[in-house]
């Protein structure tokens, strides 16, 4: 096994970057609170927290707080409350907090996952949305009895290959089955986009401009980072395709199916409009599609250019999930590819037109067999590598789409809520992200920097990592290489009779208010 | 060269307070109270810059509608006295189609004229019911302009309400020698119908019909309500008449371009004699979907008449009347379209939708499902700031006081749904390739439906599916 795979980043505590952090459950303390400290004694999970100096112990950790789990510990604080000064129950604020992808449970399990490096210890269900459908009913078959292998996580393989063709370029791999998704200088800070670039160099794996120009900050990071050549071909020259070890020619993708790019003015900045080679405060516009493009031999032309100018770089080919997806799959395989990236429909980091989100192009969990599958009949599947993304939110997302046939797969939003997006969707107003991800605002800018990004990316992929070793020790697999296409570990549940069904878990049953 | 059609929006803000999503909730007994970090001046949004004003005026406070739920306040403050709840209004506005996310979205594209955009992904269920259970296509590479969809070429919306004949024949000397009626087009897939309940005010009417004239469509208006005052709205209006009441309305007929009639058992007659008698009159009959009627088998048959549209109208939630299990209108709109389609009809008339149609991307859908256009009534109550509360049916007041709208304002608000619906179509269109929508119409293969990609994608993995989706 590579000794690169071995390696494994350190995960370590990564605070979240507001004041009041929000958890599952919430405990207040009343004007009945003499101080005495009992509760922080007892809590083993860092809520209540009373340092030696202070007279009166800090407001409690919320997010830390196991909730009515606790009720039969001998650390209830509740009960051993002297004054009975504390109250405890569901945090109200959930309800106004996420929506049926990702769920109020996903998006705080991710947050710890951020902050720790490791599985939340408070009961979130961060591995199923309340969608319905795809990935929200899928599962994992209960594995045959003795099939488990008794290996750490260091001894499973969780790299894929890149490149399958046997063409002579680099044999490059990473050491997760995902990589980072285009967001551009421009669209998303630079604190945030170095700082993925900088997780993707800890964890072997990749990061993407986007469409928005290549700036030196990214060049300490160059062997992890992709330069995506989109329809705008904002700031892609000569040596910003040599610096790359893949690159990525964008057709389509998921949250805009079939429609252009659009910056705009207000984000459009003197550093933003020197990066694209623009106008200050212009909005600049991508169109779709490329127009030196219609017909396979126009897309091989594209491939052999880029080849030529960059002798190792491997070409990705992402596209979104039209009725004939498959057929588009094949094209890019015939046309010289390394990796077929197909986006499906309900993903996407940046703004969008909510119209094109929810109806245009099929959703990715009905593209990926439906490729996998064709490229098998071709002869092709052992010759390209599978990536998919839009809509893939967490660890078990990613392991269904490898067992439905993607050989890895590309994540962009899970990465921002790993460094507290809320998902309220306002990146496209005026000054951007609240938040401080989704701007270029120099006000809001301040909010984020680049070692926070770096290590809460680390802590969720690192996470992420001991769910895939996990699932894979219990199916007898080494690699997750060897996931791929099993989708006879999969059960649906809409296709299995009530009794069978009784076996799974059932899908979260949140009231959701749109 | 011709100019472009293009819907002229201009922002038009609520005049009322819309009943926003959330509530945000201050614990003011613990608020530090001299705080130099106080969130509420640092608001990204601005949303409590103002936000004592409401007191005085005994007003509802404006950040009920204007939070962006970026939750910095709840996060930020010092003393972590901000928490935040579902509007309880909000909760109530609407039904279960008409929910309260179309009706804010609505009323977000009416004040601006502006698609709704947002970031971060899609947020709703993977699938749901009727036009929820189909996806439209896109093209990798083929797309019908060069320079986007709103550049300098053009999508044509445009879709025809006159009868068009099976073929021309011409005289050897090159002359037509078929009668070929006067061609009667709208420039948008949008009709407008009086709704058959709400705050109906003359000053309501005036403002679709002035929004209507604005953007050069048509209203369905009963013939009966049609009064001196709407004289100026002149084509812009479609009576509707019954055989037995059009003796009454020769005068309003000769002023038309188009009427309607409604269906009844042996129409086809009538029909012609009415023909006969107005010879440029494009006559569209309307059919309930009811699922006492054989509508599929109706239509056909009254495409062999002289009608030049068929008219067909489901309930406001798309479904079938008259039903203990009615079937949603894509299915109904299918089997019409295909019997006609069958019968070699489809291409001579035209059909249009009523019910279900409340979002833009239901004007495509149901294109795609057969129909050349849609006619829509609540959404132009909710571009007035309609909450669908059901208060004027108990005889209660308006809240946002509809019956006093200034139909400049109440047209402005209906233009500028119209505008960002529009464009919505031109972004759904461009996706697809197409450069007209009347090359949409009965297009299934430009969409994906629920339960094929099930049976396609996961039917070989999953085997048979065991639970079937409600999707009608």
């Amino acid at each position: 096994m590579n000794t690169k795979l071995n390696s494994l980043p350190e995960t370590k505590p990564v605070r979240s970057r507001f004041r009041n952090t929000i958890g599952k459950y919430t405990i207040k303390r009343n004007s009945n609170c003499i101080a005495c400290g009992k509760c922080a004694e007892l809590c083993p999970h860092g809520v209540h927290i009373k340092p030696d100096n202070y007279s009166a112990p800090f407001r409690p950790v919320e997010h830390n707080c196991i909730g009515f789990a606790c009720k039969d510990t001998d650390h209830y604080c509740i009960e051993h409350c002297p004054e009975e000064a504390m109250t405890l129950k569901e945090n109200p604020l959930l309800e106004t907090m996420g929506d049926y992808r990702w769920t109020p449970d996903m998006l705080l399990g991710h947050f710890a996952m951020a902050e720790t490096g490791d599985l939340p210890h408070v009961d979130l269900e961060y591995s199923l949305g309340n969608s319905g459908g795809g990935f929200d009913k899928m599962r994992f078959k209960k594995p045959e009895p003795g099939l488990a292998l008794d290996l750490s996580d260091e001894e499973i393989d969780t790299g894929i290959d890149l490149n399958k063709t046997g063409d002579g370029r680099p044999l490059k791999t990473i050491s997760i089955p995902c990589y980072g998704g285009g967001m551009s200088y421009g669209s998303t800070a630079l604190s945030v986009i170095v700082g993925r670039a900088r997780a993707a160099k800890r964890l072997n794996s990749l990061t993407c401009t986007g469409e928005g120009g290549y700036p030196p900050e990214f060049l300490p990071y160059k062997d992890h980072v992709i330069t995506q050549v989109a329809t705008g071909l904002f700031g892609v020259r000569e040596e910003t395709i040599q610096n790359c070890p893949v690159m990525e020619f964008k057709y389509a993708q998921g949250a805009k199916p079939g429609l252009g790019g659009h910056l705009l003015g207000e984000k459009v900045t003197e550093a933003v409009a020197k990066m694209r080679e623009t106008v200050v405060g212009r909005p600049l516009f991508s169109p779709f599609p490329f127009h030196s493009v219609y017909s396979v031999e126009d897309h091989k032309k594209h491939v052999d250019w880029m080849k030529e100018i960059n002798h190792k770089v491997l070409c990705s080919v992402k596209v979104s999930t039209p009725t004939d997806v498959d057929m588009v799959a094949v094209g890019a395989y015939y046309a010289g590819a390394h990796i077929i990236h197909i986006d499906g429909s309900y993903g996407g980091t940046g703004a969008a037109p909510d119209i094109a989100k929810k109806n245009i192009a099929m959703p990715i969990e009905y593209a990926i067999p439906k490729v996998h599958r064709f490229l098998v009949e071709e002869g092709a599947r052992d010759k390209i590598t599978l990536i998919a993304s839009g809509g893939i939110r967490n660890a078990m997302d990613v392991a269904k789409a490898i067992a439905l046939g993607a050989d890895g797969c590309v994540i962009g939003t899970a990465d921002l809520i790993a460094v507290e997006c809320v998902r309220c969707g306002n990146c496209e107003s005026g000054r951007g992200c609240a938040r401080g991800i989704a701007t270029t605002d120099p006000e809001l800018g301040y909010m984020i920097d680049e070692a926070y990004v770096e290590q809460r990316l680390v802590n969720m992929y690192m996470a992420w990592r001991k769910q895939w070793c996990r699932l894979l020790r219990s199916f007898g697999l080494k690699s997750i290489k060897e996931l791929r296409g099993r989708s006879d570990l999969l059960v649906h549940l809409d296709y299995l009779d009530e009794e069978e069904r009784k076996q799974y878990q059932s899908s979260p049953g949140y009231k959701m208010v749109l | 060269m011709p100019q472009k059609y293009t819907i002229h929006t201009k922002p038009a803000p609520p005049k009322f307070y819309p009943v926003g999503k959330y509530a945000t909730i201050e614990f003011r007994e613990n608020c530090a109270g001299s705080c130099k970090e106080c969130v509420k001046k640092k608001c990204v949004y601005d949303i409590f810059k103002n936000n004592y004003l409401h007191m005085s005026k005994m007003e509802e406070p404006e950040y009920l509608y204007t939070c962006n739920s970026c939750f910095r306040c709840i996060q930020e403050c010092t003393k972590g006295i901000f928490s935040r709840v579902i509007n309880p209004e909000y909760r109530d506005i609407g039904d279960e189609y008409y929910t309260p996310d179309v009706i804010n979205r609505t009323w977000y594209q009416a004040h601006t004229g502006s698609i709704p955009v947002s970031g971060a992904g899609y947020r709703g269920p993977f699938v749901g019911k009727g036009f929820d259970s189909m996806w439209t296509d896109m093209s990798e590479i083929v797309r019908p302009t060069r320079d986007g969809i709103h550049g300098r070429e053009y999508i044509n919306t445009c879709i025809e309400l006159s009868r068009r004949p099976e073929r021309l024949a011409f005289h050897e000397d090159g002359s037509l020698a078929v009668a070929v009626n006067p061609i009667l087009e709208i420039p948008l897939p949008i009709l407008f119908e009086k709704p058959s309940f709400g705050v109906l005010s003359p000053k309501v009417l005036v403002s679709m019909l002035k929004a209507a004239q604005a953007i050069g469509t048509k209203m369905f208006m009963d013939a009966d309500e049609i009064n001196e005052t709407l004289t100026p709205f002149g084509t812009t209006i479609i009576p509707k008449i019954k055989k037995e009441n059009v003796h009454r309305f020769a005068g309003l007929l000769k002023g038309s371009d188009m009427v309607e009639i409604d269906y009844e058992p042996g129409i086809e007659t009538f029909l012609e004699a009415l023909k006969a008698a107005h010879e440029n009159l494009v006559i569209s009959v309307g059919l309930p979907l009811s699922a006492a009627l054989n509508y599929a088998e109706i239509g056909v048959a009254l495409s062999n008449t002289v009608m030049d549209t068929l008219h067909v109208y489901a309930d406001y939630n798309g479904r079938e009347l008259h039903s203990q299990n009615p079937r949603f209108i894509k299915d109904m709109l299918r089997d019409i379209h295909v019997a006609m389609v069958k019968a070699g009809t489809r291409r001579q008339i035209n059909i249009l939708a009523s019910g279900g149609v409340s979002m833009a991307e239901h004007v495509n859908k149901t294109i795609i499902c057969g129909a050349d256009g849609v006619v829509i009534d609540r959404p132009l109550l909710l571009a007035m700031e309609c909450r669908l509360c059901d208060r004027c049916r108990k005889g209660l007041s308006c809240p946002v006081k509809l019956e006093e709208i200034d139909p400049a304002y109440g047209s402005n608000r209906i233009i500028n749904l119209m505008g960002a619906w529009r464009n919505q179509m031109l972004e759904m269109l461009g996706a697809m390739g197409l450069r007209e929508a009347r090359r949409l119409r009965g297009e299934v293969g430009r969409s994906m439906w629920f339960e094929d990609l099930e049976k396609e994608s996961f039917g070989p993995i999953f085997g048979e599916r065991k639970i079937s989706l409600d999707v009608g």
